[in-house]
């Protein structure tokens, strides 16, 4: 049975209600929240501070560290806590596509970590997680070329979606997922993911998609970062 | 022809075109990308004559050369000692730049400033994130004596100081208390009673909240007066 119209009622190009907001978390240098439809991810950075262990600082630049990881409570079935495969995984393409747009060359020898923390699950955890990473670096005033805006593409049974959720993922006739990352401003992408089936042809279109997404995605953001200082200004 | 394309005082974000043209010069906080020049930084936008500056709004504080900073003594070895001020990595002040009076060679340095006292010292050299050298040497650095210190974010620091000096002044006049400020985002007050330090410390608080906004000056001259 083909796909033909979305459980949750949206278009096939249509994202989620997205909300950002920035500064949540008052002790750290940097945060920032980011929702999509029902997944939340919520993103800390501290830094740049003394890094440990120390043969691992760089004389040259600073050294990006990130850590996802899903709270217990934010899935259906309890999440074991604690690094699992998976999260380790995402951790390390979460620097990944962070790292392109960063300048730490002034930061030589420190550490930066980033947290971030999914509390409400609901599919496109690692786009939500990247958004709200990319969001807390700039509150805490890290140089940076551009924002990175993420969203996950794919294909529901035979048509092709843009950001899934829980319930399009788990379609009967199967799903794919292809998370994407990208610097809007350069329109170049510094994440691609895939985890399914697509051809050629579906792969070109869902990225074309996913780039449009991600326009609006950066609008949020952008937002987010000024509304914590008044807006934009006269 | 070269055109700036945000207005003075916007608060800009990382990636966002400021200017296109080679008219202009991309200076802290800004880069150039062929001809177009974008902000790198979440801060407000300044234009200084042909210079373009984005001043950070956010962010911890990072050592620079000629800043007065209050830090806590945290080690002090036979040649040296170790200041916090809240950077990534300690700072030293090496024994010849320990204070305007003379010190031996075989002192004991705890005697001067021992571990846990809070001093205010200059930043006299960065020479990487890692090597950064203070001095005692300069006028108004010393140890801090009686009094409360209170933490703002860094990057409020010269509002809080104002034009000249300006709104520190109005606090200091109108609460009649000893403040130091310094960059590095530490406050030191002492006064007669705590009454006064509390009301410095409120205007403070008033002014990191409210930075980025203008008219500073007159809201915090009211605020002290009602206070009064």
């Amino acid at each position: 049975m083909a796909y033909t119209k979305r459980f949750d009622g949206r278009k096939f190009d249509e994202v989620r209600e997205m909300e950002a907001k920035v500064g949540i978390i008052k002790r750290a240098n940097g945060s920032a929240m980011f929702r999509t439809g029902k997944t939340i991810a919520i993103a800390a950075v501290y830094g740049p501070r003394e890094l440990f262990p120390a043969f691992l600082q760089d004389p040259k630049k600073g050294k990006l560290k990130c850590l996802y990881d899903l709270l217990s409570f934010s899935v259906t079935e309890r999440k074991r806590p604690g690094p699992s495969r998976r999260s380790t995984e995402i951790s390390m393409v979460t620097r990944d596509c962070l790292e392109p747009v960063l300048d730490l060359t002034k930061f030589a020898y420190t550490g930066l970590d980033v947290y971030i923390y999914i509390t409400q699950a609901d599919a496109g955890t690692r786009a939500a997680g990247i958004n709200a990473a990319s969001l807390a670096l700039a509150d805490a005033g890290i140089p940076m070329k551009d924002l990175i805006s993420s969203i996950a593409v794919g294909k529901v049974s035979d048509k092709i979606v843009v950001d899934l959720d829980k319930e399009e993922e788990d379609h009967k006739d199967g799903a794919t997922d292809l998370p994407i990352a990208m610097s809007v401003r350069t329109g170049k992408l510094t994440l691609l993911q895939m985890d399914g089936n697509m051809n050629q042809t579906e792969i070109k279109k869902a990225l074309e998609m996913g780039k449009k997404a991600c326009e609006q995605i950066k609008e949020v953001q952008v937002k987010a970062l000024q509304a914590k200082y008044g807006g934009a200004g006269k | 022809m070269a055109k700036i394309l945000v207005k003075e005082r916007n608060v800009v974000v990382p990636g966002q075109e400021l200017a296109d043209g080679m008219d202009y010069l991309p200076s802290e906080g800004a880069f150039r990308e062929g001809e177009k020049i974008f902000s790198s930084k979440l801060g407000l936008f300044n234009l200084d004559g042909r210079l373009i500056k984005v001043i950070p709004l956010g962010g911890k504080y990072i050592p620079k050369k000629n800043d007065t900073v209050i830090g806590r003594v945290t080690d002090v070895s036979p040649k040296i000692w170790r200041i916090d001020i809240g950077w990534a990595f300690d700072v030293v002040v090496p024994l010849r730049e320990g204070s305007r009076d003379f010190i031996p060679n075989d002192a004991d340095l705890t005697k001067y400033y021992d571990i846990g006292d809070l001093v205010v010292a200059k930043i006299i050299n960065v020479l990487s994130p890692k090597i950064v050298d203070a001095s005692m040497k300069l006028p108004g650095c010393r140890k801090l004596g009686v009094g409360r210190v209170i933490k703002v974010e860094s990057s409020r620091v010269p509002r809080i100081i104002g034009k000249q000096g300006s709104m520190i002044t109005l606090i200091k006049d109108a609460t009649g208390c000893n403040i130091t400020v310094g960059q590095n985002g530490l406050i030191w007050i002492s006064g007669e009673d705590s009454k006064k330090e509390r009301l410095a410390e409120e205007a403070i608080r008033k002014i990191e909240a409210e930075a980025h906004s203008e008219g500073l000056t007159d809201k915090i001259n009211n605020f002290l007066k009602e206070s009064k």
